[in-house]
């Protein structure tokens, strides 16, 4: 293999990476706010194949990226709407969604089944496209991959360098004292489960329309993305950079599967396909290892400079979620 | 600011928190409100501050009617209440807690913030880093970064509601001085406390509770009796040290070491006999936690052994220790020790051992009934745990606790109990060293520490002097040695 087509290999990571990286993005806003939006597969689902046909009804990609959003606000706000007015469980809410979704979207989409319909194109920046290296792996994307490029940089900006992301924390980490200090938090809660499930519905045609255009039904190879999103929420610890990480890395090891099956004919093509799913939870291990008793008695018995050393690292690697996360909030 | 309260009602369901309370605080004035475990004097702050809507009354600041409905509108008004517990956010940073609250531009602004806090914290003599994370701050830090913070907000009114339970004695001294300094600015001072000696030692005038009810005003000089009588409506008395019941030892400690990541205590040798009571003395921090932990069994010790009841537990699990006879109860009521959430009734019946498949509500209920009445704790059978008072939940902890018990593990076992409610605990706790139960307890509290205790350990960052006889200890020597000074003694004694 040479340079240039791993090259063109890695640049397509990056545009599969997309569609997860919005959907880890929206639910780390969404848990930041203390709410937990388990509905990701469905609304994914649903919003991939609405996105799909408000594009071939229009024309218009731009509509069916819309349409995705609206997708994912609205059941964002189903979800909202449950667990913070009607106190429902979000668990159980979540679930719902999720089922229901992937059926509704199954359903619908039957009309859209394998038709070819509009694609995003690549949109090659001028001059910077010619960079070596950079210049093939970055910047001969699609619009939708730089705006996830964009999207992980702004939203680690909102949450930690500006005043209201500072309060988005407090309102996912301790509710009352953010009530304390001005806070509405069931209406920030609202804002951002509904902010957080918008950035969730550009998931849907980041795929559709775009990683892998066109609708065909089960065969889509969407089903399963929202739980490993959920799972990289937890993996990134809330933060998006940690979390785009964690997104890249899926479709890394995901790509590679496709890559080594030639390299490798002694494995079935099956296990290189699932691979990444199991290494995924391989890795989550491993980030919250410290919590383990068996870890705490290997720290007892090294000895002590190393013992110093180990435990602050795992101490920097351990991510504490939103003390908050999914607890209501009443206040008074 | 003059801040008055006018006829404020306040009822929990059956529970009268408070009736008809008028209160007027002149501007300038540290105003104590003193009363026992629940008798309403954190709702009433509560009230004033926003943080709950009185049922009726009135609000008057300066003159004029306020309607405050939120925390949000209190501090508008210029009314800043600093919680029982801190309510900030532990895992951030000391300035993101300043910062978070105060309206602004879409950035933080923390360049001007920073300038602002520092100036603030010298005003004070406060010395807080603000780049360093409130979880490894004490609760007295806590605290400072909260009156700092209200202050930068524009309080005119401050509510302290309990300030002085779980800190240090030299953290106490600054906090004072602070209040004091905010009083000479022309600050209201509302002190919440059910120390009378802090009460005594601090306020211009004294506002008492009982039950719901503004009982009395007193104005110094205070005489103790006169408070207590007022705080209970009868005078109490402490019970007296009891000799040690003698008969072997309950828990031997060779040169036990243990260490976090913050701290080292090293080579520390006990011998505990039946029916003895050990105080842990020392800075919140200084190593009297950990050692607790280690000897609970929750904490793996790094080197030593322990044996409890004649066995050697070291490195077992800490339900090996719970199965010969230690029972830890932590500081942390709510977090650690009880279950939010579950009514008494239920926590007895799980502390209780397993009997049969399903469970007998019945005697659940029995027993839950036979414990309350027993252990004076007000609630009932279906009280869930967070609707008792600090007072009653360390009751609910103590009924809980199974016979017969070889050695007991408390954490700050009175922390934020009033007068009668500690002495009526420690008799208990009396109770189960006459039968043959020893104690380890750690405490702020040097008066606690020097009255209850037959031996005690000093903490300083680590060090720990060997057990010092509580009866020769006196309250400035044992002072001195929680600040550090007076060491030498010790650690020629060590290396001979
Ligand atoms: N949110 C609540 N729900 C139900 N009952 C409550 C609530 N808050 C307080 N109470 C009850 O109201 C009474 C007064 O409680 P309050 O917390 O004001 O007492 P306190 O004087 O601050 O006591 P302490 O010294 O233990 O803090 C108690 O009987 C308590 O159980
Ligand atoms: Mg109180």
């Amino acid at each position: 293999m040479d340079t240039n087509t791993i090259l063109v290999g890695l640049a397509g990571v990056l545009a599969l990476a997309a569609p997860i990286l919005f959907a880890v993005i929206g639910e780390t806003i969404t848990e930041r706010a203390g709410i937990i939006n388990l509905s990701l597969n469905g609304t994914i689902l649903l919003s991939a194949i609405g996105g799909f046909a408000v594009a071939c009804e229009t024309g218009s990609l731009l509509l069916g990226f819309l349409m995705g959003m609206l997708v994912g606000a609205l059941v964002a706000l189903i979800v909202a709407f449950s667990s913070i007015t009607l106190r429902q469980s979000q668990v159980a809410v979540g679930f719902v969604l999720a089922l229901l979704g992937r059926d509704l979207s199954y359903f619908l989409g039957t009309p859209y089944m394998n038709i070819s319909g509009p694609r995003l194109a690549a949109l090659p920046i001028p001059f910077l496209k010619d960079i070596p290296v950079l210049g093939p792996l970055f910047f001969r994307q699609d619009v939708l991959t730089y705006l996830s490029f964009a999207i992980i940089f702004l939203v680690w900006l909102w949450i930690f360098r500006t005043r209201p992301g500072l309060m988005l924390r407090g309102i996912g980490e301790r509710p009352a004292a953010a009530f304390v200090r001005g806070a509405n938090v069931n209406l920030m809660r609202y804002v951002y489960t509904i902010i957080g499930g918008a950035v969730i519905g550009l998931a849907g045609p980041a795929y559709s329309l775009n990683v892998k255009a066109g609708w065909m039904g089960y065969q889509s190879g969407l089903d399963g993305f929202g739980w490993i999103a959920l799972s990289i929420t937890i993996f990134g610890g809330w933060n998006p950079l940690r979390a785009a990480f964690g997104a890249y890395l899926f479709s890394l090891l995901q790509w590679l599967g496709l890559v080594l099956q030639p390299v490798l004919p002694g494995i079935p093509s099956q296990v290189l396909q699932v691979a990444p799913f199991p290494l995924m939870i391989l890795t989550l291990l491993l980030v919250n290892i410290s919590n383990a008793e068996w870890v705490e008695r290997m720290l007892a018995a090294m000895p002590e400079g190393l013992r110093h050393v180990t435990t602050r690292l795992l101490r920097a690697m351990r991510a504490s979620p939103p003390a908050s996360l999914g607890v209501p909030f009443e206040s008074e | 600011m003059d801040v008055e309260l006018r006829d404020i009602y306040k009822t929990f369901g059956a529970v009268r928190a408070n009736v008809g309370i008028t209160l007027r605080v002149p501007a300038g004035t540290i105003q104590g409100i003193l009363g026992e475990n629940g008798a309403g004097k954190s709702t009433l702050m509560k009230i004033l501050s926003g943080f709950m809507r009185a049922d009726s009354g009135g609000i008057i600041l300066d003159g004029r009617p306020v309607s405050i409905h939120s925390p949000a509108d209190a501090i508008r008004c210029g009314v800043g209440m600093l919680h029982q517990d801190p309510l900030d956010f532990p895992p951030m940073r000391v300035i993101d807690n300043f910062i978070l609250g105060r309206k602004g531009g879409l950035l933080p602004g923390q360049a001007e913030a920073a300038r602002d806090f520092k100036r603030l914290a010298e005003q004070f003599g406060f010395s807080l880093n603000p780049d360093s994370y409130v979880d490894a701050l004490t609760v007295g830090e806590r605290q400072q970064l909260e009156i700092l913070r209200l202050l930068w907000l524009g309080a005119r009114a401050l509510i302290f509601d309990e300030p002085t339970t779980g800190i240090s004695a030299a953290q106490k001294e600054k906090l004072f001085a602070a209040l004091r300094l905010l009083a000479e600015q022309g600050k209201t001072i509302l002190f919440v406390s059910h120390k009378l000696e802090d009460v005594e030692g601090l306020c211009h005038r004294v506002a008492v509770l009982r039950q719901g009810y503004l009982v009395g005003e007193a104005q110094p000089p205070y005489t103790t009796k006169n408070l207590v009588e007022m705080m209970f409506g009868k005078s109490i008395s402490a019970g007296e040290r009891n000799p040690c019941a003698g008969g072997g030892s309950t828990l031997i400690l060779d040169n036990l070491s243990v260490e976090d990541y913050r701290l080292k205590v090293r080579d520390v040798s006990l011998d505990v006999c039946r029916g003895e009571v050990i105080g842990l003395a020392g800075m919140e921090g200084s190593g009297q936690g950990l050692f607790l932990r280690a000897v609970s069994g929750m904490v793996r010790t790094v080197g030593g052994r322990i044996l409890a009841g004649g066995k050697d537990l070291t490195g077992k699990s800490y339900h090996a220790f719970k199965r010969n006879g230690v029972a830890f109860l932590p500081a942390a009521r709510l977090e650690e020790g009880l279950v939010s959430g579950l009514n008494l009734t239920e926590h007895f019946v799980l502390s209780e051992p397993p009997d049969g498949f399903f469970i007998n509500w019945e005697q659940g209920g029995a027993l839950a009934r036979e414990r309350i009445a027993g252990f004076n704790v007000k609630g009932t059978p279906a009280s869930t745990v967070e609707s008792l008072s600090g007072g009653n939940q360390q009751r609910a902890l103590l009924a809980l606790l199974r016979d017969p018990l070889a050695l007991l593990l408390l954490e700050h076992p009175t922390r934020g109990l009033d007068i009668e409610s500690t002495i009526y605990i420690w008799s208990k706790l009396k109770e189960r060293c006459k039968q043959g139960t020893s104690i380890i307890f750690m405490s702020s509290d040097l008066d606690e520490i020097l009255q209850y205790s037959d031996r005690v350990l000093v903490f300083f960052s680590g060090r720990v002097t060997p057990p010092l006889d509580a009866s020769m200890l006196k309250t400035d020597k044992l002072g001195q040695l929680i600040g550090g000074k007076g060491w030498d003694e010790f650690t020629t004694g060590k290396s001979a």
